[in-house]
Order: structure tokens, then C-alpha cells, then sequence
């Protein structure tokens, strides 16, 4: 079963599956962020008439010449859809769209011709449409593998200037980088890597190389450098893995296998990723969701305190759900919740804050005030940095300020004025207890 | 001392998309070391202006040169800020990547960005008051805070002049007078600076100088002698809320400089 690693071809194989996947992983990270994904698509599909007129014409098999028939028509394929975009009113989806179908539509009809005519029963050309590593032989996987290095090579070599283009095209314009030149770079380098891996892959579903890891590796990082090494991996244990499964699973194409392996590591990216993954913000959305309910509900209970004053400290359930028109089964939850906290109390006709409550619901209430007069005074104070995402006041504004606003509170009356060492002292005067 | 140098000077520009000409007969000389505001309706070509001077769109006629060289002799010399939303803020780079970009021309072709370029674009980040943030992905940054990342981009490239697609544009007032403060302090080293400005009511404050532009130049030289009713009457058409806000402001301002 495990007979890949006895049989020498079968380690040529996989060798050239890897370094297929780690080339157009690599690549495929500049291909997605200049939003070219789909280019490669058509280009794999362009390139299937060159194959069939490199054969028609040299009548072998061999990689090389195939190669280079596939590397003209992806070129020409790249082209065309430039000049469509360039030179008519049609925008980049129809003139990808009609260039993929046009080269492989007569690309089909070359083969078939192929098929029918004598030799062509021999040629294995078919294989080039799902892709059939186990057809990859020694000199082939060389072939690749020179590529493949040659790929990298310059996609390392250029990264700064691809990088640039990625993101700011203008700017590269502006200060000299000429963005056409980059972009066929870049294109050129595309339509190589795909050609290269077009015999393992299958011209169907090549362009799956270059865009799975690269989506994939963007789902973990913020850094161009680290997402272009996890893509680099990913591409190359998807292609290595895609390719053991072939050997296992009798006579699969290996292109399907290989898109299903990576299939899996995109899965698990979009899930599980930390901050990116769908899990993560999922939590994320439900846990700001919860503490917003609880600041809420924290404030309308010292709301209701601070008008009807501190006596009893009780609130029902009727008047907090009407202040913020929150519904009650989420009022219920929230004050559940509270109640674990130990910030409030059940009584017979609704919830009471204890002192820790106070105490917190006090910092809440503060802080949304503090909040309100800087968005008041924003102008005024000439604060040149403001963390919106924050959790409280003093996390992003300077000391100096903040005690500005407090000024401010307490000119419009606004400072909440109950704490819990004044409550304790019951009935004195409430207005002592400012908020220095 | 010698005479001030020619910054910028345009010559029987015309630039068309298409058949469509979007700049016609633009013909002006900005001297060195002021600061410029260029002004004028929505589709008016201001954009294309700068754009047209960089060599990014190809020009139908004419040509324009810094410092009598053409634009290509004089790269280094050129700063350019982009508008702010023509890029993805999406994309994986950090604040501090960012400006290291400014140093990207001087560089050359693939050469990496080492130290020195690093330190120096943590020197222009704290000079827009963005150290902090140097590390912070810059999807995670205010508006304000991005074109501040842009702005230490332009100063990374320590150019001699400057042209700034709508630096004050959607930013907060810390931030607009930030931008403001900047563009003096580099006008007090004698850089010149090109700004595509939409609010009229402060072209009087900010600029030395005003290129009026509605595809074609309408007028060009002194705020004080060019931005006038008459000037933005020519600019703006019959676009009359525009100048009648600018005559309030100006009514405004009258009794004050007459006390």
C-alpha cells in the first residue's frame, strides 16, 4: 500500500507534485492579492490548443516541446484578454470568460482530431485535461522542477516590487516602477508556473493551485512574507498529499486529488484560523454582543437609580426593560447573568444592585459619559489619537484629558454621582461623591 | 543667493481618455517652494493633472517638467500621495511596510528594504505622530491615521516636491490640521507642494498659491490676486450654492479684516 516510497518514478512524482504546489502557492499569493486569480484559470485553459499543435506538430510526447506549445498559447491567451480589456468596453469577466472557452473549446476540438487520427491513440494527451502525475517521468519532473525553482526564484526576487504593485499601483507608477511591465512580469511568470504544472494538474482545475493556499494562508496572517510561506506549504502538502491519494485510490487523476487535499486546508483556514476563521468571529460577535447587553443593562439599572434615587435599590424588571427597548428574554439572560457576577441581587419585585454592582455599573455609566463629551468636544481638545476599539476611556486618551472631560461632565451635569461608599452612608448628600 | 528655480512647469498640456479630452491647453509655471492648492469641480481633471505630470497617463499633447528636467530625470525628486481610497487597506502590511515604500524608488529594482530603510521610515512614521502604530495592520487604522501613513510615505521619500491627491479629504480636524502643519513645515524647507483641495473655504488659509481647474485652466498664481468671485464663477459654472456659500464666508470675513 505504501509502495510510492519503493518505487523510484513514484518519488519523481511526488517530488514534482510538491515543487508544482509550492511554485504556484508562492505565486499564487501575488495572483490573488492583484486580483488576478481567475487569470490563471483562463490561462490554463487557453494553453490546451498549444499542446495539441505542439504535438500535431513534433509528433512526440516528451514534455519539452508540449511545454513550450502550452507557454505560447497561455501567453497569447494572456494577451488577447489584455487587449480585450484595454482596447473594447468589455471589462475583465467577459473577456476572462470568453478567452477560457474560446482556446479550450478549440483546444477540445484538436484533441479529438488527435484521438481519431492514428499516433494519437498513444499520445496520453488526454491526460492533460484532469491531469495524470503517475505519467510523469524522470526527465519530466526535472523539467518541472527547474521551473518551478525558476518561478520562485524571480517571484522572491521581485517580492518588493510585486508587492508594491499588489497594493498600490499608482504609487509604483508614480515613483518609477512602470506597472505594465511589472504586471507582465508577473503574468508571464503566472502562465509559467501554470504550464508547468499542467500535466499533473489538469488544465481544468490548475488555477485551484494558485488560488486555494493563497486564500488559504490569508486567513492566518497580516504579513505578505508569512502568507507566502504558509501558501508555499500548503501548495506543497496539498500537492504531495493529492498525489499519495492517487497512488492509493486506483488509477484517480491526480489534479481532483490534489484540489481535494487542498480543499481541506482552506476548510480548516476558514474555521479555525484565530481572529479570520468563522469560529472566531462567530465568538467573537456573540461576546460583544453579551457585553454590550450587560453595559446596558448595568446602566439602565444606575439610570433608574440616579431618578428615582438611591432608597430601596431595587429596580423591576419592566422598568429596565423600558428604557433601552430591550426584549425581555434577553433582559432575563443578561440579569442571570449579572446575578453569577454577584452585581445584583433577586428581590420579590425585581433586581437589586449590591455594592459591587454599583461599583461597576458606576464605571460603565462613566465611562459611556466621557465618551458622549468627547464626541461633544472632539474639536476642542485637539486629541490626535483615538482608539475607537478601546475598552475604557483611559486606554486611549491621555490622563490630561480625560480629566478635561470630567470638567465638561460636570458642567453638564452629567458626572454620575452614586458610588457605593456614598450609598453606604445612607441618605447623604449624593452630590459629594464626584468622580475624581 | 540665486533666483528661485522653476518647481513645476506645464506646457500646452491636453490629455484625453478616449477621444475625450479631460485637459485642455494647461499652461502654467509654479515657482520653488510654495504650497499650492489646486482647485476645482467634481470631473474637472485635477487628479489627472497630477497623474498626467507623473507620467502615469499618456499625455495628448504638451509636456511638463520639474525643475526644467523631464519627469523621468527627476523620479527621485517627486513625492506623490495618492488618494487615499485608491488602494485596498485589506491588504497584509503593516503601517511601518507601508512607508517603507517612500524608500522604495531610491532603492532601485530588487533591492530589499535593510535597517536603515527601516529606521528611517519609523523616523518619518513618528513624524506624523504615527509610531505607535507602526506595527498595526492597516485595515485596524482610522481614516486619518491611513492618510498619515500616506503622508510619512511622501516624506520617506524625501523629495523636493510634492503632489497630494486629497490629503484632507473624509479625515478628522486633528488630522486635517496635522496635514496642515506638515505641509508648512516642509514649505519652510523650501519644498514645493501640489495639493488637490476640495473645500473651498479654506484655500484661503492654506495656500500661497491656487491653480483654478475645470478642464481647462482658469486661472493660476497668488490666492491673494486669483481667488476671487469672478475666478470661481469661471471654475464652478452655475454652480451658484458653491459660490454663494464662498461669498458668505467672504462677507464673513470682511468686517473682521476691516476692525
Amino acid at each position: 500500500m505504501f509502495g510510492i516510497f519503493d518505487d523510484p518514478n513514484a518519488l519523481w512524482v511526488l517530488t514534482g507534485t510538491t515543487l508544482l504546489g509550492v511554485s504556484a502557492g508562492l505565486l499564487g499569493c501575488f495572483a490573488f492579492l492583484r486580483r488576478r486569480s481567475l487569470l490563471g484559470d483562463a490561462i490554463a485553459h487557453a494553453a490546451l490548443p498549444g499542446i495539441c499543435v505542439a504535438f500535431l506538430i513534433t509528433q512526440t510526447r516528451s514534455l519539452g516541446p508540449l511545454l513550450v506549445g502550452a507557454l505560447i498559447a497561455g501567453l497569447i491567451g494572456a494577451f488577447v484578454i489584455q487587449v480585450i480589456i484595454k482596447r473594447t468596453k468589455l471589462k475583465e469577466d467577459a473577456a476572462l470568460g470568453i478567452v477560457l472557452s474560446v482556446f479550450f473549446a478549440f483546444g477540445i476540438v484538436l484533441l479529438t482530431i488527435i484521438q481519431h487520427s492514428g499516433a494519437g491513440n498513444q499520445s496520453g494527451l488526454d491526460k492533460y485535461l484532469f491531469g495524470q502525475a503517475a505519467s510523469l517521468i524522470g526527465s519530466d519532473v526535472r523539467l518541472m522542477a527547474i521551473c518551478a525553482a525558476l518561478v520562485c526564484v524571480l517571484a522572491l526576487l521581485f517580492f518588493k516590487e510585486f508587492k508594491l504593485l499588489c497594493f498600490d499601483s499608482g504609487f509604483a507608477a508614480g515613483i518609477g516602477f512602470r506597472p505594465g511591465l511589472l504586471d507582465g512580469i508577473l503574468m508571464t511568470l503566472i502562465v509559467l508556473a501554470v504550464v508547468v504544472g499542467m500535466q499533473a494538474m489538469g488544465v481544468i482545475l490548475m488555477s485551484a493551485m494558485l488560488i486555494i493556499p493563497a486564500a488559504s494562508a490569508r486567513f492566518w496572517t497580516e504579513r505578505l512574507g508569512t502568507m507566502i510561506v504558509l501558501a508555499a506549504i500548503f501548495g506543497a502538502l496539498s500537492g504531495a498529499g493529492g498525489t499519495f491519494l492517487s497512488t492509493l485510490a486506483f488509477r484517480m487523476p491526480t489534479g481532483p486529488l490534489i484540489v481535494v487535499t487542498s480543499s481541506v486546508f482552506f476548510t480548516v483556514s476558514l474555521l479555525a484560523a484565530p481572529r479570520k476563521g468563522l469560529i472566531a468571529k462567530g465568538y467573537h460577535l456573540i461576546a460583544t454582543r453579551g457585553r454590550v447587553q450587560r453595559e446596558n443593562v448595568l446602566r439602565s439599572l444606575y439610570e433608574e437609580l440616579e431618578e428615582t434615587g438611591p432608597g430601596t435599590r431595587t429596580v423591576t424588571i419592566a422598568s429596565v426593560a423600558g428604557r433601552r427597548g430591550m426584549n425581555e428574554s434577553n433582559l432575563r439572560s443578561t440579569l442571570e447573568r449579572l446575578l453569577r457576577e454577584g452585581l445584583v441581587i433577586r428581590e420579590p419585585d425585581g433586581f437589586r444592585l449590591t455594592e459591587a454592582g454599583l461599583e461597576a455599573a458606576h464605571g460603565v455609566v462613566r465611562n459611556h459619559r466621557l465618551w458622549e463629551m468627547f464626541l461633544m468636544y472632539e474639536g476642542q481638545l485637539g486629541a490626535d489619537h483615538v482608539d475607537r476599539d478601546a475598552d475604557t476611556i483611559e486606554h486611549f486618551l491621555p490622563r490630561e484629558t480625560v480629566g478635561e472631560l470630567e470638567r465638561f461632565l460636570e458642567i453638564h451635569g452629567l458626572e454620575p454621582r452614586l458610588l457605593p461608599n456614598v450609598h453606604a452612608v445612607d441618605g447623604i448628600d449624593k452630590a459629594e461623591g464626584g468622580t475624581a | 543667493m540665486t533666483g528661485k528655480r522653476n518647481a513645476m512647469e506645464v506646457h500646452d498640456l491636453t490629455v484625453a481618455y478616449d477621444r475625450k479630452p479631460v485637459l485642455w491647453d494647461l499652461d502654467f509655471t509654479i515657482p520653488e517652494g510654495l504650497l499650492v492648492g489646486i482647485v476645482g469641480p467634481n470631473g474637472a481633471g485635477k487628479s489627472t493633472l497630477i497623474k498626467a505630470a507623473l507620467g502615469m497617463i499618456p499625455l495628448a499633447s504638451g509636456w511638463v517638467k520639474f525643475f526644467d528636467k523631464p519627469v523621468e530625470d527627476v523620479r527621485t525628486e517627486i513625492g506623490y500621495v495618492p488618494q487615499r481610497e485608491s488602494v485596498d487597506w485589506d491588504f497584509p502590511t503593516n503601517a511601518l511596510d507601508v512607508v517603507m515604500m517612500g524608500l522604495y524608488g531610491k532603492l532601485g529594482w530588487m533591492r530589499r528594504p535593510g535597517k536603515t530603510e527601516r529606521e528611517r521610515a519609523m523616523t518619518c512614521l513618528e513624524h506624523v505622530g504615527m509610531a505607535d502604530y507602526a506595527k498595526r495592520q492597516i485595515s485596524q487604522l482610522s481614516g486619518g491615521q491611513q492618510q498619515r501613513v500616506f503622508l510619512a510615505r511622501a516624506l520617506a521619500q524625501e523629495a523636493n516636491i510634492y503632489l497630494m491627491d486629497e490629503p484632507m479629504a473624509g479625515v478628522d480636524a486633528a488630522t486635517e490640521r496635522a496635514v496642515v502643519n506638515l505641509l508648512s513645515e516642509l514649505r519652510e524647507q523650501n519644498k514645493t507642494i501640489l495639493v488637490v483641495h476640495h473645500d473651498l473655504q479654506t484655500v484661503s488659509d492654506y495656500f500661497d498659491w491656487v491653480v483654478l481647474l475645470n478642464m481647462r485652466q482658469i486661472a493660476v498664481g497668488p490666492t491673494k490676486e486669483v481667488f476671487h468671485d469672478e475666478n470661481l464663477r469661471k471654475t464652478y459654472g452655475g454652480r451658484l450654492t458653491i459660490i454663494s456659500k464662498i461669498a458668505d464666508a467672504v462677507a464673513r470675513d470682511a468686517p473682521q479684516g476691516l476692525r
